[in-house]
């Protein structure tokens, strides 16, 4: 990566760089974006009340501590700001350096689940547990598969040497994604290949790779979903989750129990919502997976239509400014990585909130900042360190 | 190099960003667009089904109220069981689900513990019977056999049984007081219908899967009175079904008592009389079939005159009510129901029609009375009525010469009316009236008489009769012609010839059809409480009341009373002159008519009897006996189906029935002691604050009672019917030589 095209680009190299923060503290901290950090720690914090609502009386969750959940959610917070601080303050240039490790590693992690290590919750084989801690690595295995392919992808076009990535390149990138998504089948996490999807599209969108390849993948990707459901390759359950978000009689008492509770529960919050722990769909603990996947429906339920819709505006602030970023950004990868993270928060967005209004199917995806979860947690923050990193580290000479 | 913009991007990646945020823009635009039309747009209907998720309805049955007599005797009351229940929410609660529980309360029960513990389990589909499919929130019964002690274990060791609780509950029964019966009266209760739970279930009195709904009789015609109301607890429960909070609970109301007009003695003397009536007829000899009497269902209606109350009201065949009681068996329903049955749940008396025969001459009476023809002009009572080559025979070619009307009521002269009907039908234009100009005096007393609708007794069910007027024949005519053309046949078989003549003119009033009307033959159709109605005004002055048999609905407590007041329904299309000669023509068929042979030696002078006997033909089978009276205080109308006569096949019983209600002993005197109700029953019984009912104590069988004193009535021994020339002595009346009516060999058309 000492390669005199990045040095040339952006004006900075990289054995200087450390010493240029350390002088531009203030002016790093000013060209921060502030409206997406203030945007993503609202969440998190709103995320934090909607969680302890919906764990406090699940004592057989909770081990008997109401603050259980609120207490390991804002710790998993404060450890997410924390990687924020250190991807800002290394800057995702120096990160971009250590990007096969990252990708390594994690695609080593996301391997030990499919050994004795890994834990299966909720028939989904894809959590690996280590003491008191529980390890989703397909959260991180999203970061990686973004840095990577924006790695392969730009650095040939940020070298000056080619304006569009090649067809070699695409297919390097695609051969690099391909990897985690095969891991993430075999466990098999279908939300997350979902996203790896929609992550690996909008990489390639933002790279400016050809057309052809966008089409292609898109009529793959329906063709393989056609050859899927023809061929029987999902599990049953599976299919059923697939379906009982349309028709919640297909499977009343599974997934569409799951769908009608959380859209029960949603519609009930009318405008104002039945205020915060009163809400009698979560107080007696109808919706399943409620401090996770279907959060939520807890702000619908107890925040109503202003408090839900509060937190569909502040992704919407994030993705605005994260948009921003990406336009702004002064070399390809930073766009790149920009839009897969825009494409990442975007579908898991739209997905989680999507299937507990029940327009999508149901999937175990968390919801950015606000479901409980460490791992995910983590990569949001880190993601957001990404961005923060990218818009401040703009070059001088632009 | 040089063609790389200074951003790092080229126009494309340019033209891709503001894609992927316009397309990001509008995905979070489709959330938001959805999470208003749940929350504000379907918010409301969320609401209410997020209430209905986590509240549970715990049901506490309300006790069925008690159907009692006049006097207080229950027809129907509740008895208790113990029942041993389990509640699933309780069991749960214990580490094993409450294994351990229900194997400890096997042994006390003495039953399997297999038994027990599958009859806790759900029901769903995988799951084989025995299991509950109820409520889960509702206790579960494991079993409603449990004798003292063994609820007495449970109860004591409380802890040792979490979740089981022995009570006693209470289940139907028809006591049947002094072997009284009474089953179509009250009817039946069945489990209620998943059809019926969904439609009550947001009401205010939603019904349980255990619940007994009334099916016929009183039971359903009371039945929201009966029934109570069922308390209701709500709780708040979780997911799981855990309660986490109470939100509102209903006592339950028990059922109000129905306090009805029926004396249980007087029903059994009924019931046993119409039974005997019926087996002696089957003993007798019918000359026209060549076959002894069949006798196959019969009725009897006793009823206040002056109020319409029914007093006994018996149906035969009959059955035992308690059939139903814990589910009726495959077995017995279709023995009640099954096509080879007698149909014992049909109560005749308000469900059965037939031709009413010469009782129907109290309206013929009253028509040409209407129709302008004076009481005491004199009509000639010939022994034959010839029209048009037609001859209508009086009863056996009797002759009376020039009588009054009154006296050819008394006689049952059926050629007087035949005369006073054809006139009317002359005057009405014969068979093609013009428009307008049929004054139908005949066929409007009918009417004026509440005959062809219900009487609006309260029972439910009752069919209407049938009154064969022109609007009748022409909508009769138009249903069935089709059929009668393509069978009638010219110079056939009797139906056939029948057939052929109803396709050619069914639609009008014939000649035929007008004469025998007035007799009651042909079409026309009552059921016995339209008589007691009828009868019980001429009894009373008039007035026809609408019958009924509850009279009061007193509160479980006792406290509240709702009498049921008795309801004037009309009056009598006669005058005061009028009824007085019917009166006196009714006296005279006690005294030297068609009935004297039976009610030889009554006391008239002291009880006078008034009665009206009727004799008619169904076409294929044997005579329909009708036996209509009244005293002063009720009137008692009895028929049997194929039983001959009116006065031979029922006189015995209605004069029984007579006896028991005023103690009149077989020789005449009376005994004011064995009299069961001389006077209609006012007063009512007292329900007392705690539930129970001041009754009377009732013998155990008043129907034997009777029968005893009854045994030196001479003339209950005889079982033929005296021919002409062995008139009783006492009746000097050479004119009332005549016997009951047989009508059988007189033939409607030739």
């Amino acid at each position: 990566m000492t390669g005199a095209g990045g040095f040339s680009v952006s004006g900075y190299g990289p054995e200087r760089a450390g010493w240029t923060r350390v002088f531009a503290r203030d002016s790093l901290a000013r060209r921060l974006d502030w409206p997406m950090m203030l945007a993503a720690l609202a969440l998190s914090l709103i995320g934090s009340m909607l969680v302890f609502s919906a764990t406090r009386n699940r004592t057989e969750l909770n081990q008997g501590d109401p603050y259980f959940f609120l207490l390991r959610h804002l710790m998993n917070l404060g450890i997410g700001i924390a990687l924020m601080i250190a991807t800002v303050w290394l800057g995702h240039r120096v990160l971009r350096n250590a990007v096969p490790i990252l990708y390594g590693l994690s695609v080593l992690l996301s391997l030990v689940v499919l050994t004795p290590l890994g834990a299966t919750i909720n028939g989904q084989r894809n959590w690996i547990v280590i003491g008191g801690f529980s390890l989703q690595p397909a959260e991180f295995l999203k970061v990686a598969i973004i840095l990577g392919m924006a790695m392969l992808l730009s650095a040939r076009v940020d070298a000056g040497d080619k304006l569009h990535p090649d067809h070699r390149t695409v297919v390097q990138a695609l051969g690099l994604a391909s990897v985690p998504v095969l891991v993430l089948l075999l466990m098999p996490d279908l939300g997350s290949v979902l996203a790896m999807v929609a992550i690996i599209l909008g990489v390639l969108l933002a790279s400016g790779a050809s057309n052809r390849w966008i089409l292609g993948l898109v009529t793959a990707g329906v063709l393989g979903c056609v050859a899927i459901w023809q061929l029987h390759i999902l599990d049953e359950y599976q299919i059923n989750r697939f379906a009982a978000f349309a028709n919640p009689d297909l499977d009343p008492a599974g997934v569409g129990y799951n769908t009608n509770q959380a859209r029960i529960a949603i519609g009930s919050g009318g405008l104002t919502g039945s205020g915060l722990f009163h809400g009698s769909q979560t107080t007696g603990q109808f919706v399943p997976e409620q401090q996770t996947d279907f959060v939520f429906t807890v702000a619908g339920e107890e925040l109503g239509f202003l408090g839900a819709g509060l937190i569909i505006f502040l992704l919407g602030l994030i993705l605005w400014r994260a948009c921003r970023i990406a336009r702004d950004s002064p070399e390809l990868y930073g766009t790149i990585v920009a839009a897969g993270i825009i494409a990442w928060f975007a579908f898991q967005s739209f997905e989680n909130i999507g299937m507990t209004l029940g327009i999508m199917p149901v999937t175990g995806l968390p919801l950015p900042f606000v479901s409980y979860g460490g791992s995910s947690m983590f990569a949001v923050w880190l993601a957001i360190g990404l961005l923060q990193s990218i818009k401040a580290q703009r070059p001088m000479s632009a | 190099m040089t063609n790389i913009p200074e951003t790092g991007r080229t126009p494309r990646v340019q033209t891709r960003l503001v894609v992927i945020q316009i397309l990001v823009l509008s995905l979070l635009g489709t959330l938001g667009g959805r999470l208003w039309y749940l929350q504000i747009r379907q918010g409301a209907e969320y609401q209410k089904e997020a209430s209905g998720n986590h509240v549970q309805q715990v049901v506490d049955p309300a006790v069925r109220g008690d159907i009692l007599d006049a006097r207080g005797v229950p027809l129907a009351d509740n008895e208790t069981r113990l029942v041993v229940s389990a509640s699933r929410t309780d069991l749960l609660k214990q580490p094993d689900d409450g294994k351990a529980v229900l194997t400890k309360l096997a042994g006390v029960l003495g039953l399997p513990a297999d038994e027990v513990r599958q009859k806790v389990r759900l029901c769903d589909a995988k799951t084989p019977q025995p299991c509950w499919n109820g409520s889960p929130y509702q206790p579960i019964p494991i079993t409603d056999e449990a004798n003292a002690k063994q609820a007495l274990q449970i109860r004591e060791r409380a802890e040792d049984f979490p979740g089981i609780t022995a009570e006693p509950e209470a289940v139907r029964r028809y006591g049947g007081p002094g072997r009284a019966n009474t089953s179509q009266v009250l009817g039946y209760l069945s489990p209620v219908t998943d059809e019926e739970i969904q439609k009550a279930k947001d009401t205010d009195s939603p019904y349980l899967r255990s619940d007994m709904v009334g099916r016929s009789g009183l039971e359903r015609q009371y039945d929201k009175v009966l029934r109570g109301k069922a308390g209701v607890t709500r709780y708040e429960v979780d997911n799981l079904g855990r309660v986490i909070g109470k939100a509102r609970s209903d006592a339950a109301e028990p059922g109000s008592n129905l306090v009805t007009s029926i004396d249980s003695r007087v029903q059994r003397v009924a019931e046993y009389e119409l039974d005997k009536a019926m087996k002696v007829a089957r003993q007798q000899y019918d000359k026209i079939t060549g076959t002894n009497y069949k006798a196959d269902s019969g009725a009897v209606v006793v009823m206040e005159a002056k109020t319409g109350r029914v007093v006994a009201m018996a149906s035969a065949p009959t059955y035992d009510p308690n059939v139903w009681v814990g589910g009726i068996s495959a077995k017995d329903y279709k023995a009640l129901t099954g096509k080879n049955s007698d149909y014992p749940l049909l109560n005749r008396a308000i469900q059965g029609q037939a031709a009413p025969g010469s009782t129907f001459k109290v309206v013929s009476t009253a028509a040409a009375v209407e129709a302008g023809y004076v009481w005491d002009g004199g009509y000639p009572c010939t022994s034959s009525y010839s029209v048009g080559g037609q001859v209508f025979k009086n009863f056996e070619g009797e002759n009376f010469g020039p009588i009054s009307l009154g006296r050819a009521l008394e006689v049952s002269c059926d050629t007087v009316f035949y005369g006073l009907a054809d006139r009317e039908w002359k005057k009405d234009g014969g068979i093609n009236p013009k428009k307008g100009q049929p004054k139908d005096f005949f066929y409007k007393a009918a009417h004026q008489f509440g005959l062809g609708k219900e009487t609006g007794i309260d029972l439910p069910n009752e069919v209407t009769g049938r009154v064969p007027d022109r609007q009748w024949k022409l909508d009769y005519w138009k249903a069935n012609k089709d059929a009668w053309c393509k069978y009638g046949k010219k110079g056939g078989t009797y139906v056939q010839v029948i057939a052929y003549e109803n396709c050619l003119e069914g639609n009008k009033m014939r000649e035929g059809d007008s004469i025998n009307y007035s007799i009651g033959q042909g079409d026309t159709l009552v059921t016995p409480i339209q008589e007691a109605v009828i009868y019980g005004a001429v009894a009373n002055g008039g007035t026809m009341y609408q019958p009924t048999i509850g009279k009061a609905v007193i509160s479980a407590d006792g406290k509240t009373v709702t009498p049921i007041p008795p309801t004037k329904r009309g009056k009598l299309p006669v005058t005061r002159a009028t009824l007085k000669g019917m009166d006196d023509a009714f006296a005279g068929v006690i005294t030297r008519g068609t009935a004297a042979w039976k009610f030889n030696g009554w006391p008239q002078d002291k009880i006078p009897l008034h009665a009206k006997t009727g004799t008619a033909e169904v076409y294929g089978k044997q005579t329909t006996s009708w036996l209509a009276t009244y005293s002063k205080d009720y009137t008692v109308i009895m028929t049997i189906a194929q039983a001959g006569t009116g006065s031979g096949a029922s006189g015995e019983a209605v004069r029984n029935i007579y006896s028991a209600l005023y103690g009149v002993n077989g020789d005449g005197s009376i005994d004011g002691r064995r009299a069961l109700l001389p006077q209609p029953q006012t007063t009512l019984p007292k329900v007392r604050p705690d539930g129970t009912v001041a009754a009377p104590k009732i013998t155990s069988d008043p129907a034997k009672d009777v029968e005893k004193a009854q045994q030196n009535n001479t003339s209950n021994g005889a079982d033929t019917q005296p021919p002409a020339s062995t008139a009783p002595t006492d009746n000097t009346n050479s004119n009332t030589r005549r016997r009951a009516r047989r009508r059988g060999s007189r033939r409607m058309h030739p």
